[in-house]
Parts: structure tokens; C-alpha cells; sequence
């Protein structure tokens, strides 16, 4: 149930951390050129961001609810350490409700640049709060900042527990930039398939072409920064990487292995390189990796699923790299942008691509981990709800959400086809898409 | 009295749920007035008022529920896991309805027509009554003492619809209504709609002996559902509270007569504060039945940096909320409102940094962060190395667009 709504929240996460700071570059050129053609569209991207942002507080809080609902054992013992992060997530969340309200509704009613820099907390806030939260997770991947005693936790320091972890810093970073992915590909994608039915003004190359850069810029760096953060899991949750590459046994110079299916002990199918995961995971073709069998059998992750959502993650990653080099590429030799519709059709498949690459990331992180929910401190069987009721309750909130899922479609499409703001126009226009539109509503 | 270090998060849950109960309390009492406006086009201004006077603010207020929430869990771990399990039922409920309600508010958005329009509001409104029943029956369950310590320990139905459980829901949609009335009416005022401020005054007036006569009939449930509860309501500080909260109300039945609606805002409010005042204050030192506060607070060190946390967070959130409330309350956010000078100044000051820095420059300077980054990154093992090297690509992606977009943007403007 945790997993159903986190992956409904973590994509509107993506767009807290990346889409307020397009809007602000955008609105920035607006004020730098004075072109009304930025103008409108900051705003229309603000009426989108406004729609996402009230689904993305209301999966927040059911998050928050089911840290209660389904793991109380979890969160009566260890709240007093990781719950800090929280509490300041909460402090994140209340700056970003507050100057979106203010940004929202301060279009055409703030001064140009008072409303620009209202804007800025947002980004600001949307930051500050995934670092809190990517701070209790990188906590649950390799706990520290207490001692376990009789199932309490003693000599309970929450900083230390929170950030002076060596964990926190690669997943940070890593999701950051996912975000900047995920939103750049998702937008550039709604506009290249706006190119190829035939849509493509100057408004839609310029939509396009700035989240396009940066998501091409993001994704090459992204190799690199998922590189550090595997290097990482290999030293501090062996059996995680173990499970990743499929490595039943503790083996010096280590192959890696490039698709296949894990069983009985060894990848079937793959493509082997040979000493490639030593030289990859600690710099030395001869290193020791460990293997599965150095926890017992009911210790180890389910292999298959974190194999192939890591495979997934990379194989996506790679291509989305790729993509955006390409892009890159002809935009410096040609100084124009790529004239063929493959590399549109490419481009409308790349936001939804760059969503389950990462979620197959956080599954291969999650799953990983299993059977501990805090990394060889706490079964996950201890951690949940002694109360009856969960399957009712999973399928009550599944159709919930693909009620709100299919409204939230139908918003957004809705939202695209307002016709455009004539330059120049103030809040009248707001209205004139629709008759009965009764408010400044986004 | 002396306040303990182990009781400092529960007064700020406290504060944190008087904010919630009256700020998101008359966003949810709106949700009330649009189902039962009525019919015709009195009641679609009336729905449209509602729906528009919350919008700026009702994310910021949804808020609070979540900073109690992860007090709560930090500060009283366990009280907070038993609370979840035992009382997973309404906890459930009120998920349900948030996320309808937020739904529904996102869609009113692509709404284009008064038909389309009407569903939606009947699902905002319906989630807007049933969030605060359920959790004020969560509340009601705590007062009666029907949440045991443990993980899912007390009854998963009977321990929520006692006497006092439905009580307190049938309180807390009844005071939302209230406050929202009288908000409502303050607004409305603002704007200078006589016609709604008199059917939101009405309304306010309504509702508002309807919460008193609930609260008041409250005491007698009490008497027999929770006698604990009723005895230290009237033999301690907190009888004082109770009294307070009956004139309060009194005076902002008053108010609100006169139509001195912006006063009127904060007596009600102090109305509804007072009352949970009062319950705090009868309960205490009991938290849950057989855990005191002081047994289900965190290590001290936890409790320190969570003070530590709320009151550096209250720095910055409580002149962020002033400002919101300001803009709205003077009516800056309205519709229709435009500023003194709407033609925007190139702000030559920004501009000067890229003018000055040719795009070509900056492409190196991307090519040279990207190297740089690799080789801290990737090929050395130090921390800082590691530190610099994510720094450096971050510049490689600044650098980046700032080459590329300007003069990408130009050349699309030429074609």
C-alpha cells in the first residue's frame, strides 16, 4: 500500500524539485527580454504546477498517514530518530503551500519582480524538503545515531543519525537530478507530440527546447552520479549489490552480468563481462565482491525483482543519455534542433520512459533492502500494523487513486488546450477561455 | 507551573492543532456551505465565494495537520503508533476524504461550465464533512480513553464510536461550519457583496448557536461516556478555559449581529481554541489510558532538536504565513485586483551578466566543469573529492543552459 502510493507521489515529487525552478528561469527571461511569449508561458506552466501541486500535497499527507497506518511498530520505535527530518519536511512543505498560494495568485497582482521573487521559496523549499526526506531513507539504508536496546532505541542522536551519513549524500543528488530528468523529458515529450500533429509555433520551441536541454544536459551527469551512489551501496550494503548483479557467491574479479534471470544460483541468459562489477564497484579488477551467501537464506532480498528494476533503471538512464546527447550534439554542429520525427517520437516516449526508470530506481533501493525496513536493525515483519483490514483498504485506496489519476488526466488536457494569452493581456483573459470560469483559479 | 522539556512538542501539537482546527477547520466548513447552498444563481455565487476565498490559502492550512502529525511521531513515538493502529479506521476515512478533497480542487480547474462544475463541488463538499468527523472522532476516542498502549491493542470499531467520539465529529464539522460562516462573511464584507454577506451572516449566526448548544449537550455526554474527562473539566484550570470559550462565543454571536466581521474573526477563533485548551488541560498529565506524557516522550536528546527544529521552522514560517494572510486579507490576491504599474521593466542588472559573457565562453566553461567533475567523481575516492565533483557537474548544467538556451531562443525567434 506504502509502495501504490509512493509511486503516485514520487513522479509530483520530481515536479516540486524541478518544475518551480523552470517556471523561475522562464519568468527570468520574461524579465530580462520583457517578451511576452515567456510570460505566458510561466503562467501557463504555473496553472499546471498549481493542479500537480494540490494532488502532490494530498499523497504527501496520505504518506505521512500511513507511516502510522501500516507501520506503528516501526514509527513507535523509531520515530525519536528519524522523525526529525519529518518535522523539518513539514516546515519545507508549509513554505512551499504558502508562496505558491502567493505565486499562483500573484500573477498580474504583484509587481513583476516582487512576484518573481515569491517565487523563489518554492524552489527553495521543494530542495530543502526532499533532502529531508531522502535523509530518513538514506537513515533506514544504513542506521546510525543510536543504540538498540531490548527494542528501544537508546542514546538516541537524530543529526548524526540524519545527515552525518555517508548514504545521504549520493541518494540526494541522485534523486535531485532524476527530478530535473523526469520533468524535462515529461514536458519536452507533451510538446513533441504537440510537433508531430502538426503544432509548432515559436511558443511550442521554445516549451520544448528548455526542458529538453536541461534534461539532456541532467542525463549524461546522471551516469556519473548513479556510479558514485552504487559505489557506495557496494561498501556499505553488500548483499543489496549482491542482489543487483545477481551474485550468489563472495567471488574476487567479479563479472558482471548484462541482462539474463537469476536462478539457482547464477544469471541464465546474460551477456557475462568478465572482472567488470570488481572493477565498477571498487576501482580494482581483482577486488572481492560479496555474494548472497554471506547472509542466510531468509536475510536475502528477493533477487529477480532488484536485478531487473536496476537493469531497468540503467538501461532507461542509458538511452535517455544517449537521447539527450544526440540532441546536444546537433544543436552544437547544426545550430538547429534535429528535423526528424523519430527524434520526436523518441522524445514522446522519453518522459513516461524516465518515470519507471525511476521507479524501478526506488524499487531496486526498497526492495533491496528487504527483508529489513531499517538495513539490519528491523524486520519489516515486525515493523507493521497488528490491525486487520489492509488488502480492503489497499483496493479502496488503488481505485481512489485511478479515480484521481484518470481526473488529473483529464485536468491536464483540459489545461493544454486553453488557447493562449494574447501578449499583453491582463487578467481578463484569464477568463476568456471559458465563460463560466468563476475565479482566478491557477 | 513549570513547563518540562517533555512537554514543550505536546504544546506545540497543541498550537499546531488549535491552527489546524481553525484555519483548515473554516476551509473545510466552505466545503460545507457549497453542499448546502441550495439552488439557482444565488447559491452558485454562494458555491463560487467558498471555492474562491479558500484557494489561496487552504494547501498552507492543510499543513498543520501535517506538522502534528510528525511531532506527534517524533516527540511521542509510541503514543503515536498506538493512536495509528487502534484508531486506523477513521484515520483511514479521513485519508480518503483528503485525497478527494485535494482532487477535487485540482479538477475544478479544468472545469469549463457550471455543469461540469457541480459534480466536482458535490465531492468537495462531502469530503470536506467527512475528513473532520473522522478525525474528530480520533479525538473523541483519545478524550475517552478508549486507545490502549500497544500496536492495534484497543477495539478497532468500538474504540471510535463511543458517545464522545461521535460527539466530537458531529463538534468538528459543526465549528467548521461556524467559522467558516463568519470568515465568509468577513469576506465577502471585504469585497462589498452585500447579498452574500448577508447570507453568509445568517449563516454564521446559525451555525453558531448550533456548535454552542453541541459543545454545551457535549458536557452531558461527557458525564456519562467519559466520566474521568468530565470530572477534571470542572474541577480544574481548565473550567476557566471552558468559560472563556462560552464567552467568546457569545461575543461573536454579537459580532456578527452587528456585522463587525473582521473582530468577529478572532473571537471565534478564540472560541474554538479555548475548547481545546480545555480538553488539554483536563487531561492532563494522562496522554493515553496508562501512559502519561512524560512515559511516551522521545530521549531527551530527540526532544531538544525537535524544540530546536519547531522554533528555528516558526522563524521563517510565521512571517511567510503573515505575509500570505496579509496579501489575502487585503484583498492583494483577489480577482480582478491589478497593480499600480503592470508593464514590466527589463532589469538591465540580470541581463548584464549574460550580455557580457559570450555563449561561447560559457560552453567551455561547461566542458571544463564536466571533466572536472568526472575525474573528482569517478576516478578519485576521497569525500571532498566527491563533493567537488557534484559540484562541478551541477556547473556543468548551469553552464550548460545558460550557454545554450539564450542563443538557442534567439535564433527560434528569427525562423
Amino acid at each position: 500500500m506504502q509502495a501504490l502510493s509512493f509511486s503516485v507521489h514520487i513522479p509530483l515529487v520530481c515536479f516540486g524539485i524541478a518544475f518551480p525552478a523552470m517556471i523561475l528561469f522562464v519568468e527570468w527571461l520574461y524579465l530580462r527580454s520583457g517578451d511576452e511569449l515567456y510570460r505566458t508561458l510561466a503562467r501557463r506552466w504555473t496553472r499546471v504546477m498549481a493542479a500537480l501541486f494540490a494532488i502532490g500535497v494530498i499523497t504527501g499527507t496520505i504518506l505521512s498517514f500511513e507511516m502510522g497506518l501500516l507501520w506503528p511498530a516501526f514509527t513507535s520505535t523509531f520515530g525519536s530518530v528519524f522523525g526529525l527530518g519529518f518535522a523539518i519536511e513539514g516546515f519545507s512543505f508549509f513554505v512551499e503551500a504558502i508562496f505558491i498560494g502567493i505565486y499562483i495568485y500573484g500573477w498580474d497582482r504583484l509587481s513583476p519582480r516582487a512576484h518573481f521573487l515569491s517565487g523563489i521559496p518554492i524552489a527553495i523549499a521543494g530542495v530543502t524538503g526532499s533532502l529531508m526526506v531522502i535523509s530518513v531513507n538514506a537513515w533506514m539504508n544504513h542506521p546510525s545515531g543510536f543504540r538498540l536496546v531490548d527494542g528501544k532505541a537508546l542514546d538516541v542522536h537524530p543529526l548524526t543519525a540524519l545527515f552525518a551519513n555517508s548514504f545521504l549524500w549520493p541518494e540526494l543528488v541522485h534523486m535531485y537530478i532524476a527530478g530535473y530528468i523526469v520533468v524535462g523529458f515529461l514536458l519536452a515529450g507533451a510538446y513533441a507530440i504537440g510537433r508531430l500533429r502538426g503544432r509548432w509555433t515559436r511558443y511550442e520551441r521554445t516549451a520544448l527546447a528548455i526542458p529538453l536541454t536541461i534534461a539532456a544536459l541532467a542525463s549524461p551527469v546522471q551516469i556519473l552520479i548513479g556510479d558514485w551512489a552504487a559505489r557506495d551501496v557496494a561498501t556499505a550494503q553488500p548483499v543489496k549489490l549482491a542482489a543487483i548483479e545477481g551474485l550468489a557467491k563472495t567471488t574476487a574479479g567479479a563479472s558482471e552480468h548484462l541482462l539474463g534471470w537469476y536462478t539457482e544460483g547464477q544469471v541464465k541468459y546474460g551477456v557475462a563481462i568478465p572482472k567488470l562489477l570488481s572493477l565498477l564497484a571498487f576501482h580494482n579488477p581483482d577486488a572481492v565482491v560479496k555474494g548472497l551467501d554471506t547472509v542466510p537464506a531468509d536475510r536475502q532480498p528477493p533477487v529477480n525483482v532488484v536485478r531487473v528494476s536496476f537493469q531497468l533503471m540503467v538501461a532507461i538512464g542509458t538511452l535517455l543519455a544517449l537521447l539527450g546527447t544526440i540532441y546536444l550534439f546537433v544543436r552544437i554542429r547544426r545550430k538547429r534542433p534535429p528535423e526528424s520525427a523519430w527524434f520526436y517520437r523518441a522524445l514522446a516516449l522519453a518522459g513516461p520512459a524516465a518515470v519507471i526508470a525511476l521507479i524501478a530506481g526506488w524499487v531496486t533501493t526498497e526492495v533491496g533492502r528487504q527483508p529489513w525496513v531499517v538495513y539490519k536493525v528491523m524486520l519489516t515483519d515486525e515493523a507493521v500494523t497488528g490491525a486487520g483490514g489492509i488488502p480492503v483498504g489497499y483496493a479502496t485506496l488503488a481505485l481512489v487513486y485511478i479515480g484521481v489519476a484518470l481526473g488529473l488526466a483529464w485536468v491536464l488536457r483540459r489545461l493544454a488546450r486553453m488557447p493562449m494569452d494574447p501578449p499583453g493581456a491582463g487578467a481578463e483573459t484569464d477568463r476568456g477561455w471559458a465563460p463560466d470560469e468563476p475565479s482566478p483559479v491557477v | 507551573m513549570s513547563v518540562h522539556l517533555y512537554e514543550l512538542p505536546l504544546i506545540f501539537v497543541l498550537i499546531g492543532l488549535v491552527l489546524y482546527v481553525v484555519l483548515a477547520g473554516a476551509d473545510f466548513g466552505a466545503g460545507f456551505w457549497q453542499l448546502f447552498a441550495g439552488r439557482g444563481p444565488m447559491a452558485q455565487r454562494v458555491r463560487d465565494h467558498a471555492h474562491e476565498s479558500i484557494a489561496p490559502v487552504w494547501e498552507a492550512n492543510h499543513v498543520w495537520l501535517i506538522f502534528v502529525i510528525t511531532v506527534t511521531w517524533t516527540a511521542y513515538p509510541s503514543a503515536f503508533g498506538s493512536i495509528a493502529s487502534t484508531l486506523s479506521i477513521p484515520l483511514f476515512i479521513a485519508a480518503i476524504g483528503i485525497i478527494l478533497r485535494g482532487a477535487a480542487y485540482a479538477l475544478r480547474a479544468g472545469a469549463a461550465s457550471a455543469s461540469e462544475e457541480r459534480p466536482i463541488d458535490m465531492v468537495f463538499a462531502i469530503s470536506s464533512i467527512l475528513t473532520p468527523f473522522a478525525l474528530g472522532t480520533m479525538v473523541g476516542a483519545i478524550a475517552a480513553r478508549r486507545v490502549p498502549v500497544g500496536n492495534a491493542a484497543g477495539h478497532l470499531l468500538s474504540s471510535w464510536t463511543g458517545a464522545t467520539s461521535i460527539l466530537v465529529g458531529v463538534l468538528a464539522v459543526a465549528t467548521s461550519a461556524y467559522l467558516a460562516a463568519v470568515f465568509l462573511a468577513a469576506d465577502s464584507a471585504r469585497v462589498g457583496d452585500r447579498e452574500l454577506e448577508d447570507a453568509f451572516r445568517a449563516r454564521a449566526l446559525g451555525a453558531g448557536v448550533l456548535a454552542g448548544a453541541v459543545a454545551l449537550a457535549g458536557v452531558a455526554v461527557l458525564h456519562g461516556d467519559a466520566h474521568p474527562l468530565y470530572h477534571r473539566l470542572l474541577h480544574s484550570d481548565a473550567l476557566a478555559a471552558l468559560v472563556v470559550s462560552i464567552l467568546a462565543g457569545i461575543v461573536t454571536l454579537e459580532l456578527v449581529r452587528t456585522r463587525r466581521f473582521e473582530a468577529a474573526r478572532y473571537t471565534a477563533a478564540l472560541a474554538v481554541a479555548t475548547v481545546i485548551a480545555g480538553w488539554a488541560l483536563a487531561q492532563s498529565p494522562v496522554l493515553l489510558a496508562g501512559l502519561t506524557v512524560r512515559q511516551a516522550a522521545a530521549p531527551h536528546d530527540t526532544l531538544v532538536v525537535v524544540v530546536a527544529a519547531v522554533l528555528g521552522g516558526a522563524l521563517i514560517l510565521f512571517p511567510s504565513l503573515a505575509l500570505l494572510f496579509r496579501l489575502v486579507l487585503r484583498g492583494r490576491l483577489d480577482h480582478g485586483h491589478t497593480p499600480a504599474s503592470p508593464a514590466p521593466a527589463p532589469a538591465p542588472a540580470i541581463g548584464g551578466l549574460l550580455s557580457a559573457s559570450a555563449p561561447g565562453l560559457l560552453g567551455r566553461a561547461a566542458g571544463a566543469c564536466l571533466i572536472a567533475g568526472f575525474g573528482f567523481l569517478t576516478i578519485a575516492e576521497a569525500g571532498w573529492a566527491h563533493a567537488l565533483g557534484v559540484i562541478a557537474l551541477l556547473g556543468f548544467i548551469a553552464c550548460g543552459l545558460l550557454a545554450d538556451v539564450p542563443a538557442q531562443l534567439a535564433r527560434l525567434g528569427e525562423d
